[in-house]
């Protein structure tokens, strides 16, 4: 089974808003922490479970999308100065159960005050009780072919 | 199990295997005492972790907790042989290098100790089920019940094996090393037929059916890729997982919901999983870029590769994949290989050409009474519009084959054929 790690950076305490500003500069960690880090990515690599990983670059190059009536959408550019918490990095794992991904996470090397959360990724076979046929399983992937293709032109 | 227990197991299996492999270490490759001391290392845990809590580095909690025990065994025996005093001298001698081992092992890499492991649970001189067995128990960590279950075979059985792999490898005084240079060929080879077995065992079980089949296919996965952080210096592990990867990216799109096997070309190329197939291209370039004259699993991984690469049949880079095969059929030439590559050459270069070759390999004694030989030859006579022909030759095929569902499948082609 998949697992998504969501590292979210927050403004809780004095510490964690220090970090969070940090974070919103575009700063990298501080070397330390990064040698830590990559250590312990090292290990999830070496033991197998990391599947894919990235950090998030600051709010200010990201925006915000609201789906209102009729399709319309309204956006609103970063940086979000009002939130009190963003998402800073993830990584997916596979394992073979959530104890595991809960026992390889909490080993990771984060500073105090960071909040993470973790959430099972659907397979494809778990739509199979709403889908019997597959049929809208069929359909979906259609749909995923057709922009992966509109993806590659651009 | 409550929530605590469930957390600390987990913890184990993690932890396991390279406890194991230190330990084994400690005790001169006795791969018994080693798993002995690391379960008695479990259970310390299971009495102290959920008062203290789990530690920081539960590894070296249960390293330090394992060695203590082995010394505490020595010590036992050491009393118990001081009535016997030429046997003392014995002992004490082995207490000395065992102390200095201990000592040593400190220092020493993680990673060789898991290597040394792995090399010895694939050790050549144990039978193929052997070596499955113990490599998913000491490596794996998976318990004797649940390797029974995803082999189908009574407990006992699955238990015994693996005792009886011990057994011959203590006996057979086989070092416990990682080996060097010609050997190190010889032995990966064996490591990895294991690591691919568990895979295809995996890979070829029905959906629907008991869920630690297709968890193999996870098992020998997480084995590969562990393998190629050991040893990244070998292409073939890196090919290996690559061929790994991108066939466990096509699970979903293999089977219909009742369990029909769906082919190749007829399988709905958006459901393969694409963070698989990125792995599995991934690890094919490490392997590529090694260089070298590639392996033969480094080969089939190329040829992997091209199909995944492919948005869609049509899209596929045939000639590309002729070449692999040429190299394939170099290296490990067989009678399949050459059929295999007859068909990519029928797509690169057209059915006639495929035709020809086959034509050729329907001659070799060794594809005498092969059904794929006439059904490969019946898909290109029909793309080439003899019809009859072709429904002639997957009669013939239907025949030959023992399998009662290939042979329904080959009729029911045959009877499609007619129109």
């Amino acid at each position: 089974m998949k697992f998504i790690v969501l590292v979210t950076a927050n403004k809780d305490t004095a510490l964690t808003a220090a970090e969070f500003e940090r974070y919103e500069t575009g700063a990298l960690p501080p070397c330390e922490e990064f040698v830590k880090m990559i250590a312990y990515q090292e290990e999830l690599v070496k033991a197998g479970v990391l599947v894919a990983g990235e950090g998030l670059r600051p709010s200010s190059l990201g925006a915000r999308m609201t789906f209102g009536k009729d399709g319309k959408t309204s956006t609103k550019d970063g940086p979000f100065t009002e939130s009190k918490e963003l998402i800073v990095g993830f990584s997916i794992l596979q394992v073979k159960s959530r104890d595991e991904a809960l026992a390889w996470v909490s080993r990771a090397p984060f500073p105090e005050g960071t909040k993470l959360e973790l959430r099972q990724l659907f397979t494809d076979d778990d739509f199979a009780s709403v889908d019997p046929t597959g049929e809208l399983r069929e359909h979906d992937a259609k749909l995923r072919e057709q922009a992966e293709k509109q993806h590659a032109k651009s | 199990m409550d929530e605590t227990q469930r957390r600390i197991a987990a913890v184990f299996r993690i932890e396991w295997a390279r406890l194991v492999a230190g330990l084994a270490r400690f005790v001169r490759g006795d791969l018994g005492t080693a798993e002995e001391l690391a379960q008695d290392a479990l259970v310390a845990a299971l009495e102290v972790w959920p008062q203290d809590g789990i530690p920081r580095e539960p590894g070296a909690w249960l390293m330090q907790v394992a060695k203590n025990r082995a010394l505490t065994r020595i010590d036992r025996q050491k009393r118990w042989d001081k009535k016997e005093p030429a046997i003392a001298q014995a002992m004490e001698d082995r207490q000395e290098r065992t102390a200095d081992a201990i000592e040593e092992a400190a220092d020493d890499d993680v990673g060789d100790d898991l290597l040394r492991l792995i090399f010895a649970s694939c050790h050549p001189l144990l039978s193929a089920e052997s070596r499955v067995a113990l490599t998913l128990r000491v490596v794996g960590g998976l318990t004797t019940e649940e390797i029974a279950r995803a082999f189908v075979i009574p407990e006992p059985t699955a238990a015994q094996r693996i005792v009886r792999a011990k057994k011959a490898l203590a006996e057979s005084g086989a070092a416990f090393e990682v080996p060097r240079g010609k050997e190190l060929a010889e032995r990966l080879s064996s490591v990895l037929e294991v690591v691919y077995f568990v895979f295809n065992e995996g890979y070829a079980a029905t959906a629907g059916g008991d869920w630690m089949r297709p968890a193999l296919c996870e098992d020998a996965l997480r084995l590969g890729r562990i393998l190629a952080e050991l040893l990244p210096s070998e292409a073939e592990v890196h090919g290996l997982v690559a061929l790994m990867e991108i066939q466990a990216s096509r699970t979903v799109a293999r089977t219909l919901p009742d369990g029909t096997p769906v082919p190749l070309f007829e399988q709905n190329r958006a459901r393969w999983d694409r963070f698989l197939i990125e792995r599995g291209l991934v690890a094919l370039q490490r392997g590529e870029a090694l260089g070298g004259t590639p392996g033969p699993h480094l080969l089939q991984a190329g040829i992997a590769a091209c199909h995944a690469r492919a948005r869609t049949p049509e899209d596929t880079d045939w000639r590309h994949i002729v070449a692999l095969y040429d190299q394939l059929a170099t290296t490990t030439p067989s009678p399949v290989i050459e059929l295999n590559r007859a068909v990519a050459i029928s797509f690169a270069h057209g059915p006639a050409a495929g035709l020809a070759i086959v034509d050729e390999l329907a001659n070799l004694p060794a594809l005498a009474g092969y059904h794929l030989v006439p059904a490969v030859r019946a898909d290109f006579l029909s793309r080439l519009g003899r019809k009859a022909d072709a429904r002639a030759e997957l009669e013939r095929a239907a025949s030959l084959t023992r399998n009662d569902r290939e042979r329904a499948l080959l009729l029911k082609r045959a009877a499609a054929t007619q129109n």
